[in-house]
């Protein structure tokens, strides 16, 4: 049987490890759940834009669940903790919100790859969907440690999705928040007030994580608007460390040609401007939103809950 | 100590130790006349070219690496999604994504041999002249100790070509891989057939020198709610441990008939218990797949295991147990 503290992996600071975590703290998070576990390899190893795959306890349930990581703190011998945000649909996500503090999970990670941070001063504009708004508080920590101006755009389809506000408000020089229906912030969609936002904080660089469709509008509009633009990509994912190739994303390559990337190794994080957006698997789908399993492999928000139902 | 709310698979070893030391356990075993110091392997497919997991460990503890399918050309694969979860396994829709020989002889070949593997190439193809010209490639590659020809993907643009389907046609696509072969050839064949015996001994007599058993077996899954198919390609191949109980019947119904045959047992291989279990039916070598997907170290794992689990019950050697079942 596991022991408590077990780490499996090479010691090498940016090589992933496997390990079995100590649950820290379990709260809701409005319509959410946070979930913090004690790991110092996982934590000192994590930049943002990383995820960690968890092994699940329902039955039935095989494959990990990857989660992007939401913050780390890093508070010396005691507990450096890693802090993971998900949505409970389904039986994966189910059995995580049933964990005690002091129960055990098996964590693999830090995986992927990272927001590349600006080389220059400029200002950066950080657009969070849902709770895939997630690593956007990670990557805003490391921006303020870099001492780089970081502006937010929070959406989602109402108040309670909206991913911590509060924290949102203390981390940034200013935030907006969208909400389909209008009970936070302004009513619509992140993409509505992209260009105000970008305009009035003389954005330099954004950054943009949740479901795929609201990264591939961002993207868009950031083309319009000639702004350099990251993203994280949600794809479902089986191993998350780049074997299975099930996770791929059309990526344009700089001789044109449009080649399937991994999500899971070669991204989650990607140039926005680079993907294929046309040739990813929602194309010529009339509903974007029937088409997502209930049990998503990428814990971020569904297209029904940020583009709102019907 | 608290609750450990996920229960381990690698199941607790209760066996009472009245064995021997740990290193007078003899893994090595030969394969069609490869030496192969542990009977652990990849399953093709699942171990990406190798570099991905030699980030988790040194892959050359395995006994060999067996390399995801090469094509002549570079192929693109299925559109997503490619994978849905199943009970105890998962379905995949690929379709052969790979670089391509050349691209693969010129990066991901180096890298392998650089590291000191046994590199067991599988390869796949649309027609018995394509599968001759990979064959014909991989001649004289140092590293390459053995092919497998894949004969049983099931995501295939013309399902028609799943040539394992076939005695005949895969009897023909073994022998001209034969033919140009260096060193030996396994072929990997499908449980989807009314007798697998039929298809192996087709094969063995056209000139392969082992099996490897089995490949996923072709399956579906509907979103109940939306009534689309899971994955966009439809059907897709079944793998993880709710196939295992199928693989090992197949291991030991071809063992049984062609007793001679070397034998690549794969299908739902997670934990040592699986190995012996795929020992005892009939396999010389055991490869690992989705578990890899579950646990990156399972491979590491798995061989230490094996060794300990050998000792603990006082056998010396692996090739002891190698078709022992008890009637």
């Amino acid at each position: 049987m596991m022991r408590r503290g077990f780490v499996q992996g090479r010691s090498e600071a940016d090589t992933p490890v496997r390990a079995i975590c100590e649950v820290m703290a379990r709260r809701r998070e409005g319509a959410y759940w946070q979930l913090s576990f004690s790991s110092p390899e996982i934590a000192d190893r994590a930049r943002p834009g990383q995820f960690v795959e968890i092994a699940v306890g329902s039955p039935g349930a095989l494959l990990r669940r990857p989660f992007s990581i939401a913050r780390v703190s890093r508070q010396g011998a005691f507990a450096s903790t890693v802090d993971v945000v998900f949505d409970a649909h389904g039986p994966g996500t189910e059995w995580l919100t049933s964990l005690d503090v002091h129960d055990l999970v098996d964590v693999v990670g830090p995986l992927g790859t990272a927001f590349p941070l600006p080389q220059r001063k400029v200002s950066c504009l950080l657009i969070g969907g849902g709770y895939g708004a997630a690593p956007m508080y990670f990557l805003a920590d490391e921006l303020a440690r870099q001492g780089l101006r970081a502006d937010m755009i929070i959406g989602a389809a109402s108040q309670e999705r909206i991913l911590s506000a509060i924290e949102a408000k203390r981390i940034s020089a200013s935030v907006t928040f969208t909400t389909e229906d209008g009970t936070l912030g302004e009513r619509g969609r992140v993409t509505d007030v992209l260009e105000d936002v970008a305009r009035s904080c003389r954005t330099g660089v954004v950054y943009a994580c949740g479901p795929n469709p609201m990264l591939r509008a961002v993207s868009e509009r950031c083309r319009e608007l000639e702004l350099p633009v990251q993203v994280a990509v949600e794809e479902h994912m089986a191993c998350g460390v780049g074997v299975c190739f099930t996770c791929v994303m059309p990526v344009r390559a700089k001789d044109g040609r449009v080649r399937m990337k991994r999500s899971c190794i070669e991204g989650p994080v990607f140039n926005g401007a680079r993907i294929a957006w046309d040739e990813t698997r929602w194309r010529n789908e009339p509903d974007v939103l029937d088409d997502e399993p209930d049990e998503q492999p990428v814990q971020r928000l569904t297209d029904a809950e940020l583009w709102g139902e019907g | 100590m608290p609750d450990v709310r996920r229960i381990d698979p690698n199941v607790v070893d209760t066996a009472r130790d009245t064995g021997i030391p740990v290193d007078d356990v003899e893994l090595a075993v030969e394969l069609a006349g490869i030496a192969l110091d542990n009977p652990i392997t990849t399953a093709s497919g699942c171990f990406a070219s190798g570099a991905e997991i030699d980030r988790f460990y040194d892959v050359t503890e395995l006994g060999a690496v067996v390399v995801k399918s090469i094509t002549l050309e570079p192929r693109e694969g299925l559109p997503t999604p490619r994978m849905a979860e199943t009970p105890s396994g998962m379905l995949n829709a690929i379709g052969l994504q790979n670089p391509g020989i050349d691209a693969w002889l010129e990066r991901d070949l180096p890298w392998l041999q650089g590291r000191g593997a046994k590199v067991i190439a599988s390869l796949a193809g649309k027609s018995v002249e394509e599968y001759r010209e990979v064959a014909r490639r991989l001649r004289g590659r140092g590293a390459v100790v053995g092919l497998e020809v894949n004969l049983s993907c099931p995501n295939v643009e013309h399902r028609g070509l799943v040539f394992a389907c076939s005695p005949d046609q895969s009897a023909q696509v073994v022998a001209a891989v034969a033919e140009e072969a260096d060193v030996p050839v396994f072929a990997k064949l499908t449980s989807d057939v009314t007798d697998i015996v039929t298809v192996a001994r087709s094969v063995t007599d056209a000139g392969a020198d082992g099996l490897t058993l089995i490949n996923t077996l072709l399956g579906m899954s509907i979103d109940p709610e939306t009534g689309r198919p899971r994955l966009s390609n439809v059907y897709g191949g079944l793998s993880g441990p709710a196939i295992r109980p199928v693989a090992v019947r197949n291991v030991h119904q071809v063992a049984t008939a062609l007793p001679d045959v070397p034998i690549i047992g794969c299908g739902g291989v997670r934990t040592v218990a699986d190995v012996v279990e795929f020992t005892r039916a009939g396999a010389t070598a055991v490869a690992v797949g989705t578990s890899t997907f579950v646990d990156p170290f399972v491979g590491q794992t798995l061989v230490a295991e094996l060794r300990s689990w050998l000792a603990r019950r006082g056998i010396r050697t692996i090739t002891e147990l190698r078709g022992k079942v008890v009637a």
